[in-house]
């Protein structure tokens, strides 16, 4: 199997935030050119790669989906060279203060290393407390004058976490943005196995824009493809600090297959007795009403698609120090290209309910 | 003047990317040493830890005064406490670290530096007002990955890597490797005048220990702390101006009159004024007030040594990464440079 830690640090050394997602999409699009048929892109900006089966025309064709924007900041105001901030996405603001970022300059076109700074108390109103400051009382450093500031700078620019990748032991590799760039990653895996694999079934590999605001990609996407199936993948929370709950699973043990009203419940079945049957560990994850995820997109989308989430343990979710063991997105890819290869000509006709 | 350029940077960078915790000081002390013995007449590790270094004038001995310049090698960081087993570690901090900067922060851990993530609850498992809450110390981990081996005892620090931007360094420990770097510099183009006497001390950040015994050790007739102290030059949220900044970056070396721990001799505040204005190098006095440097500990040990603290002022104390402008550091070793070789037993002479 190829070794996909070396993209999967690429993908997590890039910005592209919600709606700014241009710069992973280019290393995404150039990472698939040589293992799809063709690449292009949607009106609002996701990646679509066409890997063509061996079925007779008109073909079936499944989706597989994977979210690549990632969540981050926006400079709201500008004071005395201090740059004020608002958030693009769900950010958790405990983890800001003294974390480092890049701020996309449109002035000057540059971007600039910076930091994310918490100013002493005094220096706010009394009602912003002694706990986790709001986002509206953090300021941003860039370390230059604030006469350079005001020309490199516009309010609206975008902020982005900028922390290098870390490999931890154990096989574990830690940043910014893995989710979702690991399941990116995942799809990777997944058509490279394809190079070696026959499948009947025409397959779209999309690499989705904003679902941490809208949705946007996931629904447009699958409208403008019109698959007969689809996969979505994503994180789902590991378990560690303070994470131990019923909605979290053990790093590095495996695949979660989904199971709730956002998914249906004959592809669970099918990816579950596959994983069974090659012998790669899943654990099942339950999502009482809406997934967080493209899935809940996908499902609403023209006449409704049937669509399975398949996910990996992702360890502090929105924070810049995420942590995904890379066994469990290389399982993840794997039984994708399983499924897909093992998929009939007729198998949209055996989707039963009961 | 002194030479100020790339060299100097670069010596800084390999300081400020070494870590040193308190009572941990092993990785800094070497580089001192390798800076400090081409140059220095007398070198030695005392017991506590600190490199005590000695180079004397070359004047007639009665005349030279021994000055004690003294720059902290240690910063604040982290030990790991309790092994939570699979790669998961319970932390306490060294050093006054605001617990809000922790959650979600690279270090490195041990002896190795192997890298690891300080990691808590997802804000998305969160109810209420858990997520407006300061997150305790208690509730965070260490994440060396599933196989790592920290041991109980180990020390940690931030990972975080030093960078020149603009006019600007950005890193960690500025404070107090801008010191360590400083007396470096200092001890390469020493005046004759003066007995130097170099104190690279340890566990500043726990209660001034390796000053004291510096100063006790050398005997100075009197003493300068080099060190590096907040700027709290920011807007304020509201209107209104900012009337407790303690200094202000771009405006030079911060020159102490008091602090929590010290009233500084003010026959070498003056003296430190008159050189910068004679040397026409920019200075700022710093706001009287609280805080303190290893001056405390110097200035009352022995019978009393006269002390005064110069520092170079940093954005963002003990915090992952803190902001500093390269002129401060050039202006605070020119003003250090100037006053060595102007200093006679005048002085300080009891009248």
């Amino acid at each position: 199997m190829t070794d996909i830690l070396p993209f999967l640090k690429s993908l997590i050394s890039v910005s592209g935030l919600s709606g700014y997602e241009t710069p992973v999409a280019d290393l995404i699009a150039e990472r698939w050119r040589p293992l799809v048929d063709e690449t292009r892109m949607s009106r609002v900006g996701s990646l679509h790669g066409l890997k063509k089966g061996r079925g007779v025309l008109p073909r079936p064709s499944v989706m597989i989906a994977a979210h690549m924007d990632a969540i981050g900041l926006r400079v709201s105001k500008i004071v005395n060279g201090f740059l004020h901030i608002t958030n693009v996405g769900g950010i958790d603001v405990r983890v800001l203060p003294g974390a480092q970022v890049t701020v996309h300059a449109s002035g000057s076109d540059e971007e600039l290393p910076s930091v994310i700074v918490m100013p002493p108390a005094r220096f706010l109103p009394e009602s912003a407390g002694d706990g986790v400051l709001a986002i509206n009382y953090l300021l941003v450093d860039t370390g230059l004058l604030p006469r350079d500031v005001e020309k490199k700078v516009h309010v609206g620019d975008l902020v982005s976490f900028a922390n290098e990748p870390l490999e931890l032991a154990g096989d574990v590799i830690s940043g910014h943005s893995l989710d979702n760039r690991a399941s990116i990653a995942a799809l990777t895996v997944c058509l490279e196995e394809l190079q070696n694999k026959p499948h009947i079934w025409d397959v779209w590999a999309v690499a989705t824009v904003q679902e941490e605001v809208t949705f946007l990609g996931a629904s447009s996407s699958a409208f403008e493809l019109r698959p007969q199936i689809a996969i979505v993948v994503d994180g789902a929370f590991a378990k560690g600090p303070g994470a131990n709950g019923w909605q979290t699973f053990p790093l590095a043990k495996g695949v979660g297959l989904c199971i709730g009203p956002n998914m249906h419940p004959f592809l669970h079945k099918q990816l579950s007795e596959l994983a069974e049957r090659l012998e790669i560990p899943w654990f099942l994850d339950v999502t009482p009403s809406h997934s967080g995820t493209d899935a809940f997109a996908v499902q609403t989308t023209a006449e409704g698609i049937p669509t399975a989430l398949v996910e990996y343990p992702l360890r502090y979710m929105h924070t810049p120090v995420e942590a995904v063991a890379v066994k469990d997105i290389q399982r993840v890819g794997r039984l994708l290209a399983e499924f897909i290869s093992s998929l009939e000509a007729n198998f949209v006709d055996t989707i039963v309910w009961e | 003047m002194p030479t100020f350029g790339n060299a100097q940077l670069k010596l800084l960078e390999k300081l400020c990317n070494a870590i040193a915790i308190s009572g941990d000081e092993g990785e800094v002390r070497k580089i001192v040493l390798e800076e400090v013995k081409p140059y220095a007449d007398e070198v030695k590790v005392d017991a506590l830890g600190s490199v005590l270094a000695t180079k004397f004038g070359r004047t007639r001995s009665e005349n030279r005064m021994r000055v004690m310049l003294d720059a902290h090698m240690d910063e604040v960081g982290f030990m790991i406490v309790a092994d939570d087993g699979e790669g998961l570690y319970r932390f306490e901090t060294i050093g006054g670290i605001d617990v809000r900067h922790l959650v979600g922060k690279q270090v490195l851990v041990g002896k190795e530096r192997a890298p690891a993530v300080i990691g808590g609850k997802p804000v998305h498992l969160m109810n209420g007002d858990e997520r407006t809450r300061k997150v305790p110390l208690d509730a965070l981990r260490i994440d060396t990955g599933l196989s790592g081996k920290a041991k109980v005892g180990d020390y940690a620090g931030f990972a975080t890597k030093f960078r020149r931007v603009g006019p600007s360094i950005m890193s960690k420990s500025i404070d107090d490797r801008i010191g360590v770097a400083t007396l470096i510099e200092l001890l390469k183009q020493s005046p004759p005048n003066i007995d130097l006497c170099l104190a690279f001390s340890v566990q500043e950040e726990i209660g001034l220990r390796g000053a004291k015994v510096a100063a006790q050790y050398f005997n100075p007739d009197l003493a300068i702390a080099v060190d590096s102290t907040p700027a709290y030059d920011l807007p304020l949220y509201e209107e209104g101006e900012n009337i407790s900044y303690n200094t202000k970056l771009g405006l030079g070396p911060a020159i102490y009159i008091a602090d929590g721990s010290t009233l500084h001799d003010p026959r070498l505040v003056r003296f430190l004024q008159e050189t910068a204005e004679a040397e026409k190098i920019p200075y700022q006095f710093r706001q009287p007030g609280g805080g303190g440097t290893d001056s405390g500990a110097i200035q009352r040990s022995l019978a009393g040594i006269p002390t005064v603290s110069v520092s170079v002022p940093h954005r963002y104390t003990h915090s992952p990464i803190s902001i500093s402008r390269v002129e401060d550091w050039k202006s605070t070793i020119n003003l250090l440079h100037a006053a060595l070789k102007r200093i006679t037993p005048a002085l300080i002479a009891v009248r």
